[in-house]
């Protein structure tokens, strides 16, 4: 344990917080589709770590198909064009596997009402499904003979290994917050997210499918009664979540510049973790919460070290569910008011 | 699910039903046996069990591999699917970290046995038995109080916690793990390689010309005798430490605790409103079945290789247990014990197949939750409810709003 390195000087202080508020963006970001379906279904959709990887894929495949396979290390500036076509295909993938996970995992047990942990295992199983299939996309290739033609978006034999998008984005410090350089992709990274979020949580305060969804996870049954198609709103929940997470996807791989099949799990769970912190089934929540978890893991390392990383995360999970297992906001999607 | 109002879908419910009713047959046929008869027909079966690895009947052998080590590993994952199907099946907990247990008992007896004492293996076991109980009791006092999808998510914590633990602890051996764990004590002297088997005598096994068996005394087995070479003794054991698991689990949902776990799965408030205590047995559920996932670990470390490493408890493998328990249907101990032998002998036996495994597993485990959460054998009551239910919906006319 070493305290000072956190807290010996208040630059050292700032800069762990600031390069955790980053962190904690996309955190946030994969915790809304968590909560967004907690708050409409009360089920852990244990299975959105992998649309979150699938959208990370896609935006490495946008890139390979314009740029090719070569190595290159860009500016910000000279990748906004792709990385925008990139956030449309990852958005639009996640929320593809977002919606094919509704339809295959939840639908019937939904309308069967069928005990929640049921419904979890179900998601859990979809989970294996999902990543193992992206894990074994070079024989899926290979069984249609196209394994030569699309070596660079499946890698046959090293499916399994990490997968780099092939163009480096050379962050570009514009200044520096107590020793932290803060670069302009932590910028987009932090502003995107919040926008994103913004535009959410305004679009279920305010419209008219947003008004359903509120109604929906107030009362379903009175819900159905008003008139509000239940079905679609539980589809639409998965949709937005799915976009959310390809959302989150580009902005990951702006950040970290590579993935690989199982890389949903641990940040899955992290994502989960913020939705919980900051109390599930509450979109501001879970902004809050995402925020809160990067920071606090990013001192948590600073104390004991890098490889405790994740176990701060969990302890902090465990805590909290503990003392107060409704969140740091509390819970509740149909509360929020418009 | 009613069959008659899916026509398209009932083909895939319905061999399983049968095999539900079969195992209701056979266990109805049985019961109604004379008491002495019962004795010799479970001492036949048994003996047959226990014989399965030098029998090495053709078409079940795995050719590739071992067959002993398979049959030690199917032993094994049905010891852990027994022990988590107390917490999942009979208390109705969602335990998706059941690997951290596994990995408590494992480590306690190579710490032991092998990496700061030379304890034998046999005085370790039950300490690493007490130690992963304490541990069962540590993690479930503050959790068990949480909602049960939250425990899931908590116990999933738990289990990468421990890895991430002896991971970077050097006092455990950190990443190179530990090795040279003592292997359970011969009777009748150790073997000493390459020419003195060890043991009090040796058996022969089989071996089959296609459908024509012939004696093979070039491969016998020692018998008592635990050495690196072959794996049937440490199946021998296992075994009859699973044996003695199943009578204690017999005893154990016939009594009082039994019927108040199930009483707290069916309706935790309406159970502490009858005066059950549900924390207190759901927190002895929760110790029972880490005791016995300690187990599990403890002679998976003494094992054949006597060696283990932070990778040998991956949380994949949680998954795997939670799936045999599920796909062989929670509740039902034969059920939990069928689900984890299949789950570890089939990707063994069909070793070509073996990297598309998790993907089977995932869909089959998604596919079951679906259309079949149940299981593959699920427990006689819930056979019976389901049968009443499609009675009452038959007669009500309802069965067309179900599909």
């Amino acid at each position: 344990m070493d305290l000072g390195a956190l807290f010996g000087s208040f630059d050292n202080f700032l800069s762990y917080t600031a390069g955790g508020l980053v962190f904690g963006a996309i955190y946030a970001l994969i915790a809304l589709g968590y909560t967004m379906v907690y708050g409409v279904l009360q089920l852990i959709n244990f299975a959105h770590s992998e649309v979150f990887m699938y959208g990370t894929f896609a935006v490495a495949w946008t890139f390979i198909f314009f740029h090719g396979t070569g190595d290159a290390t860009w500016s910000l500036g000279k990748a906004i064009p792709i990385l925008l076509v990139a956030l449309v295909v990852a958005m639009l993938m996640s929320a593809a596997v977002a919606l094919l996970l509704e339809r295959v995992a939840y639908r019937r047990l939904i309308r069967n009402n069928s005990p929640k942990l049921i419904a979890l295992i179900s998601a859990i199983g979809a989970s294996f499904a999902l990543a193992e299939a992206m894990g074994l996309r070079d024989r899926f290739a290979a069984w249609f003979g196209l394994d030569d033609d699309l070596a660079d978006y499946v890698s046959p034999d090293k499916a399994r290994d990490v997968y780099s998008n092939p163009v480096t984005i050379q962050p570009h410090e514009l200044f520096t917050i107590g020793g932290y350089g803060v670069t302009d992709v932590d910028l987009v990274v932090l502003g995107a997210a919040l926008l994103m979020m913004l535009a959410l949580d305004q679009f279920v305060r305010r419209t008219r499918l947003g008004r359903g969804i509120r109604a929906t996870a107030q009362d379903p049954e009175s819900a159905a009664l008003m008139g509000v198609n239940s079905g679609r709103v539980v589809q639409i929940t998965f949709l937005i979540g799915g976009l959310m997470a390809g959302a989150a996807a580009t902005l990951y791989m702006m950040k970290i510049g590579s993935t690989r099949q199982n890389a949903g799990f641990i940040l899955g769970v992290k994502a989960f973790t913020a939705a919980v912190m900051g109390g599930i089934g509450n979109l501001r929540g879970a902004l809050v919460g995402g925020l809160v978890l990067g920071v606090m893991e990013n001192w948590g390392s600073a104390v004991f070290g890098q490889e405790w990383k994740d176990v701060v995360a969990f302890v902090l999970l465990v805590l909290i569910l503990l003392v107060r297992p409704s969140g740091i906001l509390g819970e509740a999607l149909g509360k929020a008011r418009a | 699910m009613s069959t008659t109002t899916a026509p398209s879908k009932a083909p895939s419910v319905r061999p399983l039903r049968r095999l539900g009713l079969w195992w209701d047959g056979v266990v109805d046929r049985y019961n109604r046996q004379p008491l002495a008869i019962k004795i010799v027909e479970i001492f036949l079966v048994v003996a047959l069990v226990y014989a399965l690895p030098l029998l090495r009947p053709p078409v079940i052998t795995t050719q590739e591999i071992d067959f002993g080590g398979v049959m030690f590993g199917c032993a094994a994952y049905a010891l852990i699917a027994l022990g988590l199907n107390i917490v999942i099946g009979y208390a109705g907990l969602l335990d998706l970290g059941y690997i951290g247990f596994y990995a408590t008992g494992a480590y306690t007896v190579g710490v032991l046995t092998s990496y700061h004492w030379h304890w034998p293996f046999f005085l370790a076991l039950p300490l690493a038995i007490a130690v992963t109980m304490v541990t069962g009791v540590i993690l479930g006092a503050p959790t068990l109080r949480v909602r049960g999808d939250y425990l899931a998510i908590v116990t999933l914590g738990f289990g990468e916690i421990i890895r991430i633990c002896v991971k970077n602890i050097e006092w455990l051996g950190a990443s190179s793990g530990i090795k040279d764990i003592a292997h359970p004590n011969s009777i009748g002297g150790g073997p000493q390689p390459p020419f003195d088997r060890g043991g009090l005598f040796d058996i022969p096994r089989l071996e089959w010309n296609g459908l024509v068996p012939s004696v093979d005394h070039d491969h016998p087995t020692a018998f008592l005798s635990f050495g690196a070479i072959d794996a049937v003794p440490y199946y021998w054991l296992l075994l009859t430490a699973l044996i003695l698991v199943l009578v204690a689990d017999r005893l154990i949902k016939a009594s009082r605790v039994g019927r108040a776990w199930e009483a707290t799965r069916e309706d935790e408030d309406a159970a502490e409103l009858m005066g059950v205590p549900t924390f207190k047995f759901k927190l002895l559920a929760f110790a029972m079945g880490a005791a016995i996932g300690g187990m599990s670990g403890a002679f998976y470390a003494s094992g054949q290789s006597g060696y283990i490493s932070p990778d040998s408890f991956l949380l994949l493998f949680s998954m795997l247990f939670v799936a045999a328990v599920i796909v062989g249907g929670a509740g039902n101990r034969w059920g939990a014990i069928a689900g984890g032998v299949l789950v570890y002998y089939l990707p063994e036996r069909f070793r070509e197949f073996a990297d598309y495994r998790l993907l089977v597993f995932g869909m089959a485990l998604t596919l079951l939750a679906v259309w079949r959460p149940q299981g593959l054998l699920p427990p006689r009551r819930a056979r019976r409810v389901q049968r009443a239910e499609e009675e009452i919906r038959e007669l009500e006319g309802e069965g067309a709003t179900d599909v």
